[in-house]
C-alpha cells in the first residue's frame, strides 16, 4: 500500500500486479459530447511551434535530420534533452537532442550502417569495429542459420519484409505499471517470478536469464528518470507524474529498441482516473489537464528510429505505429469512453493532423452516440482514425487488450507477438503454375513439378496445385520464422518492453498474406471464364482471359467465399507446422504499403493484372474493381473470418465527402452509420479516408501547400508528402466511392 | 416477375434520408437535356433481372440501411416498370425496410396506385412548373407531376421535392418566388433539395455517342449559389438544402 494511492478504490490490483483490475475499480466513463474540451495552452502552442520548425528542418534534410553515430543507442547512453525547457511540461528526449537519432546495433550492424551512409553519415569507426569483431547481432545469428531454401524464397520475394535485418517491435510493454505501481515494486515482483524456478532446463535457464536483463533494465529506467529528476521507483501521485512516468517507460523502450511498430497501449482510462483525481481536490484545471495530453502527444510525434531507405519502400513515411487504442466496452457491459479519451483524440484539433500516435478507436455497437459522432467528425476533417471491432476482439483478448501496429490485438503486459510480415501468395499461384519456377526468372524456388501445360486452366487442378505448393511455402515460413525470432530473442532482447510483461507471457506467431484480392480475382477468373496461359522459353508468364468473371468486392459469393476459402486453408498449413516456444499461429491480411512492393515482383496474373503493378493494399478489392458502391465492397471484406484471420484483416476505404451528404452533421450520421453496419457484419478493422481525388493530384503536384495532409494507408497513418510518387499513385488510384 | 436495372448502388447518402441502396431502373420517357443518367433511357437495355434476386442483394445491406436509411428505386423513371416497381417496393417493405421512389412524376394515377401503399417516400422532380418551359427542357409537359403531386397531398404521403438549378432557367428572382409559393401550398413537403446543374456526366454522354446539350450551360460558382439559397431560405426555411 503506497501513500501515491489515497483516494483511490482498492481491490486485487492493490495486493499484485493487475492495471485491468485498477482501471475497472477506478474509472469514470464519460456519456457526454465534446463541448467540455479546451484548446491548447500557451505553453503547449510555443512548445508545438518549435517542433514544427524542426519537423520542416527534418523533411528539407531528406527525412533526417541529425544521427548520433558516436553511441550505441541504450536507455542511457545520452544526457537528458530538451526542446524548450521552459514550456516542456513532460519531459524526455530519445537522445540530447529533439529529431536527432540515435544508433541501435543489435539488430544489425550492416543495416545501421547502410542507414548511416544513406543520410550521408558514417558510423563511428570504434563502434563499427568493436561490433564487428565481437559482438554478434541479430542479422548475424539468423543468416548463419537460414537454410539455402529460405534464402531462395527470401530472394524471389516470396517471403517478404522479414524482421530479419531490423528489429521485429509489435510487442507493447504495460507502460502504465511504472506509473500504477513504481519501479521497485516491478523489480521485487520480478525477483519474486524466478524465485521459484528450481528446475535448471534450456527453458527455465533462457527465463532466468531473461527476468535478469529485464530486472536491469529496470534499474536503467530509473537511472534515466532521475537524470530528469524524477523518482519512478515509486509509483506517480499525481496526473502529472502518471503521465510523465508512463512516457518515460515508452521512452526507455524507444530508446534502445528500433522495434517496426511500437505500440503504447492502452492509456486513456487509466490516465483519466489520476486526472480527475487532481481535478476533483483541485489540484489541476481543464486546461492543464488538456496540456498534459497535448504534451505527451508532442513527445510522441517526436520519437525517431533510424531506418534504411530501403525500410522505407514498404512501411512508407517514416512509421513508429505509436498505436493507442480508444474507446471499446469491458466486460461488464460499461463503455470505456472517458474524458481522457476526448482529451487525447482533442490533440488532433490543438496541434494539427499528424499520422501519430496512431489514433486507433476500438468501436463498440453500444459506445455512447455522442462519442461515435465525434470520431466520426474528425475522420472526415483528419483522415487519421482508424476503426476496429471491439465487439469481436473482446471475445478473444477481454477488456484491456492493444494493438499492436495496425491491427494485432494483445492482453497488454500479458500477451505478446513475434511478428512475421508476410508471404506473397499471388506470387504463389504463379509459381504453383509454373511446376515450382518463379515467373520472372524461371528460377526454381520450390521443388520442381510439371509446368502447367498448354490448355485452359481448370479450376480444381489449379487449386490442388496450389494448395501443395502452399504447404511447401509455410513449411519454409514457419521454419524461418523460428529463427528469426530464436535469434531476436538471443542477440536483440526487448528486455525493458518485457520487463513491463507478465514473466509468463503468452506468444503468438504472427504470419501474414500479401496479394489476396489478386489471388482470389485470378482463381476466380479460372473458374469463371475461360484462362489460357501463354508461354515464354517454357514458362508461363502471361494468360488469356475469355469473357467475364465476378471479383472480389461486390458482395459476390461466386467471388468472395474464395477469399473466405483462402485464408482458412492457409492457417490450417500454417498450424501443421510447430513453432518455436510453442506460440499460437496466427494470420493477418495487412501490407502497409508494400502491396506496391510486393506487386513490383510478381508477373502478370490471371485476373488480368499487369506485372509489377501493385496489389490492393491488406484485404482491399483490387483497386477499380469493386464497382458496386462502399456497402458491397464492406459486404465482401466481412466475409474473411476474424476466427482464421486472429492478426487482423485490414481494409482501407476511400469516401469522397459529398458522397457522405450534403451537410457536415448529415456526414457525421452516415459515417457512423457505416462504421456500426460494417462491425455489426463483423468487419475488424477499417481506415477511413475522407478525401477529394482531386486534392491529392493537387498535393502530388504542389507538396507545399499540403504540409499536414495525413492519409489512411493499410493499417496507419501517413502523411502524403512522404510517399514515393509510385506509392501515391498507388493511393489515388484505389477506389474512391463517390458519385456524380 | 423480371425487369430491367440498369444498376444497383449498394450505398448513397444522397437518394433520400440516411444511408440507401439504390436501384436504377431502365426506361424513360422524358428527355431532359441535362439528364445524368443517359445509359438509362432505353427501355430494354441494362440487365434482365428476377425481382427477387434484387431484393435478395439489398437485403444484404440491411446493417447498413436499416437503422435510418432505406431503399430508393430510381432511374430512368421507375414507374415505367410499374408492376415490376410494386414487387420490388413490396419485398423491401417485406424487410422492414423504408422505401423511395424518385421520379419525375410523369406517371398515371392509375399505375401510381399500384405502388402507393409499399412507398413511404416519394422524391419527386420539378422540371419546371411552367409546362411550355417543361416541354422545351424534358419534351413533354408537366401536367401529370401536377396530378402526382396533388394526389401524394390527398394521400398523406411524404414528399421530398428537387429542383434542377439551371442558368436562366430556373434560378430567376422571379422563379424562385413561384415556385416556392406552389410549394409552401402543399403541406406534405419535408424538404426541397436543389441540384445545380453540373457538367460530370460528359464522359457518359461521349461514350454513348449522345450529343451533350449541357456543355454549353456555366457551372455556378459558390456565390451565386449561396444567394440562391439565402433567397429560398426566405420563402421556404429550413427544408431547403443545396
Amino acid at each position: 500500500m503506497f501513500k501515491e494511492w489515497q483516494g483511490l478504490n482498492k481491490g486485487p490490483w492493490s495486493e499484485t500486479i493487475d492495471v485491468r483490475d485498477f482501471i475497472m475499480s477506478n474509472y469514470t466513463p464519460y456519456d457526454e459530447d465534446e463541448r467540455f474540451l479546451l484548446g491548447p495552452s500557451a505553453k503547449t502552442m510555443t512548445l508545438w511551434e518549435k517542433c514544427e520548425d524542426l519537423l520542416k528542418k527534418e523533411a528539407s534534410s531528406g527525412g533526417v535530420l541529425a544521427i548520433d553515430t558516436d553511441r550505441v543507442a541504450k536507455i542511457n547512453s545520452h544526457e537528458p534533452g530538451f526542446i524548450d525547457r521552459e514550456n516542456e511540461v513532460i519531459l524526455g528526449l530519445q537522445t540530447d537532442e529533439p529529431l536527432k537519432r540515435g544508433v541501435n546495433l543489435y539488430g544489425g550492424l550492416r543495416m545501421a550502417k547502410d542507414a548511416c551512409s544513406a543520410y550521408g553519415q558514417k558510423l563511428n569507426p570504434d563502434i563499427d569495429r568493436f561490433f564487428s569483431e565481437h559482438r554478434k547481432t541479430h542479422n548475424d545469428g539468423v543468416f548463419s542459420v537460414y537454410s539455402e531454401e529460405i534464402k531462395l524464397l527470401r530472394k524471389h520475394r516470396l517471403l517478404t519484409g522479414l524482421p530479419d535485418g531490423y528489429g521485429r517491435g509489435r510487442i507493447i510493454g504495460d507502460y502504465r505499471r511504472v506509473a500504477l505501481y513504481g519501479v521497485d515494486y516491478l523489480i521485487s515482483n520480478k525477483k519474486e517470478d524466478i524465485k521459484h524456478i528450481t528446475e535448471m532446463n534450456e527453458e527455465t535457464i533462457r527465463m532466468r536469464e531473461e527476468v535478469y536483463e529485464q530486472i536491469k533494465a529496470l534499474e536503467d529506467l530509473k537511472v534515466m528518470a532521475s537524470s530528469y529528476g524524477f523518482d519512478v521507483s515509486r509509483p506517480a501521485e499525481n496526473a502529472r507524474e502518471a503521465v510523465q512516468w508512463l512516457y518515460l517507460a515508452y521512452l526507455g523502450v524507444v530508446k534502445e529498441q528500433n522495434g517496426a511498430a511500437m505500440s503504447i497501449g492502452r492509456n486513456t482510462a487509466f490516465l483519466d482516473i489520476f486526472i480527475e483525481r487532481d481535478i476533483k481536490n483541485n489540484l489541476i484545471t481543464e486546461s492543464e489537464a488538456q496540456e498534459l495530453i497535448d504534451q505527451f502527444i508532442i513527445k510522441l510525434r517526436m520519437v525517431r528510429e533510424l531506418r534504411t531507405p530501403d525500410y522505407n519502400l514498404l512501411f512508407a513515411g517514416d512509421p513508429l505505429w505509436i498505436t493507442e487504442v480508444l474507446g471499446g466496452m469491458n466486460l461488464d457491459g460499461n463503455h470505456m469512453v472517458t474524458k481522457t479519451t476526448y482529451r487525447f483524440l482533442n490533440s488532433l484539433s490543438n496541434l494539427g493532423t499528424a499520422p501519430e500516435p496512431n489514433m486507433t478507436i476500438l468501436w463498440s455497437e453500444k459506445l455512447p452516440e455522442c462519442f461515435k459522432r465525434y470520431c466520426s467528425k474528425l475522420s472526415i476533417r483528419t483522415s487519421a482514425l482508424q476503426y476496429e471491432n471491439d465487439d469481436l476482439m473482446r471475445d478473444y483478448y477481454g477488456d484491456d487488450y492493444g494493438i499492436a501496429c495496425c491491427v494485432s490485438g494483445m492482453r497488454v503486459g500479458k500477451e505478446m507477438q513475434f511478428f512475421g510480415a508476410r508471404c506473397n501468395i499471388a506470387k504463389l499461384l504463379l509459381v504453383a503454375l509454373n511446376g515450382g519456377q518463379e515467373e520472372l526468372q524461371g528460377i526454381q524456388v520450390l521443388p520442381k513439378t510439371t509446368v502447367y501445360p498448354a490448355k485452359v486452366l481448370d479450376y480444381n487442378e489449379v487449386y490442388a496445385r496450389f494448395q501443395d505448393y502452399l504447404d511447401n511455402l509455410c513449411k519454409h515460413y514457419v521454419n524461418t520464422m523460428n529463427i528469426i525470432h530464436y535469434m531476436h530473442d538471443k542477440y536483440d532482447y526487448e528486455r525493458l518492453e518485457m520487463s513491463l510483461h507478465d514473466s509468463d507471457v503468452k506468444r503468438y506467431m504472427a504470419f501474414g498474406i500479401a496479394g489476396l484480392s489478386v489471388l482470389v480475382d485470378s482463381l476466380s477468373a479460372i473458374k469463371h471464364a475461360k484462362v489460357t496461359p501463354i508461354f515464354k522459353d517454357g514458362l508461363i508468364v502471361d494468360f488469356e482471359i475469355d469473357g467475364s468473371y465476378p471479383a472480389y468486392g461486390n458482395d459476390d459469393d461466386r467471388a468472395d467465399i474464395i477469399a473466405k476459402d483462402i485464408v482458412e486453408l492457409t492457417i490450417k498449413t500454417l498450424k501443421k507446422y510447430k513453432t518455436y516456444r510453442d506460440s499460437e499461429h496466427t494470420l493477418s491480411v495487412l501490407t502497409i504499403t508494400s502491396n506496391v512492393e510486393y506487386g513490383k515482383y510478381t508477373g502478370n496474373t490471371p485476373d488480368g493484372r499487369r506485372a509489377k503493378t501493385p496489389f490492393a493494399p491488406g484485404a482491399n478489392p483490387y483497386n477499380g474493381r469493386d464497382t458496386s458502391g462502399a456497402i458491397a465492397s464492406m459486404n465482401s471484406v466481412c466475409k474473411i473470418p476474424y476466427s482464421s484471420c486472429r492478426d487482423g484483416i485490414s481494409y482501407t476505404v476511400t469516401l469522397t465527402p459529398t458522397l457522405l451528404g450534403k451537410e457536415e452533421d448529415q456526414r457525421k450520421e452516415i459515417l457512423t452509420g457505416l462504421l456500426d453496419g460494417y462491425f455489426q457484419s463483423y468487419g475488424h478493422h477499417i481506415n477511413v479516408n475522407v478525401l477529394h481525388r482531386d486534392n491529392l493530384l493537387d498535393a502530388m503536384e504542389n507538396p507545399d501547400k499540403y504540409p499536414n495532409l495525413t492519409i489512411r494507408v493499410s493499417g496507419y497513418a501517413v502523411k502524403f508528402n512522404s510517399l514515393t510518387r509510385e506509392q501515391q499513385l498507388d493511393v489515388i488510384n484505389r477506389t474512391f466511392h463517390g458519385r456524380l | 416477375m423480371k425487369g430491367y436495372v440498369s444498376s444497383i448502388e449498394s450505398f448513397s447518402a444522397l437518394d433520400g434520408p440516411g444511408a440507401r441502396s439504390v436501384i436504377f431502373l431502365q426506361g424513360c420517357p422524358l428527355r431532359c437535356f441535362y439528364c445524368h443518367n443517359p445509359e438509362t433511357w432505353e427501355a430494354k437495355g441494362g440487365k434482365l433481372l428476377e425481382s427477387s434476386e434484387i431484393i435478395n442483394k439489398v437485403s444484404r445491406n440491411i446493417k447498413f440501411i436499416k437503422k435510418n436509411g432505406g431503399v430508393t428505386v430510381s432511374g430512368g423513371e421507375p414507374t415505367m416498370q410499374i408492376d415490376f416497381l410494386r414487387e420490388l417496393l413490396q419485398g423491401f417493405k417485406a424487410l422492414g425496410l423504408h422505401t423511395a421512389i424518385d421520379t419525375s412524376g410523369y406517371v398515371s394515377i392509375e399505375d401510381i396506385k399500384k405502388v402507393v401503399e409499399f412507398t413511404d417516400l416519394f422524391i419527386v422532380d420539378i422540371k419546371h412548373i411552367d409546362s411550355d418551359v417543361c416541354e422545351k427542357i424534358t419534351g413533354n409537359n408537366n401536367e401529370s407531376m401536377f396530378a402526382l403531386l396533388k394526389y401524394l397531398e390527398d394521400e398523406r404521403k411524404d414528399v421530398w421535392l428537387r429542383s434542377v438549378l439551371l442558368p436562366g432557367l430556373t434560378d430567376s428572382e422571379e422563379y424562385i418566388a413561384d415556385i416556392s409559393s406552389y410549394v409552401q401550398s402543399l403541406s406534405n413537403v419535408q424538404r426541397f433539395e436543389l441540384l445545380p446543374c453540373h457538367d460530370l456526366a460528359a464522359n457518359k454522354y461521349k461514350d454513348l455517342g449522345l450529343n451533350n446539350r449541357l456543355s454549353e450551360y456555366a457551372k455556378y460558382d459558390i456565390k451565386t449559389l449561396q444567394k440562391i439559397k439565402v433567397r429560398y431560405n426566405e420563402l421556404l426555411g429550413e427544408k431547403v438544402v443545396i
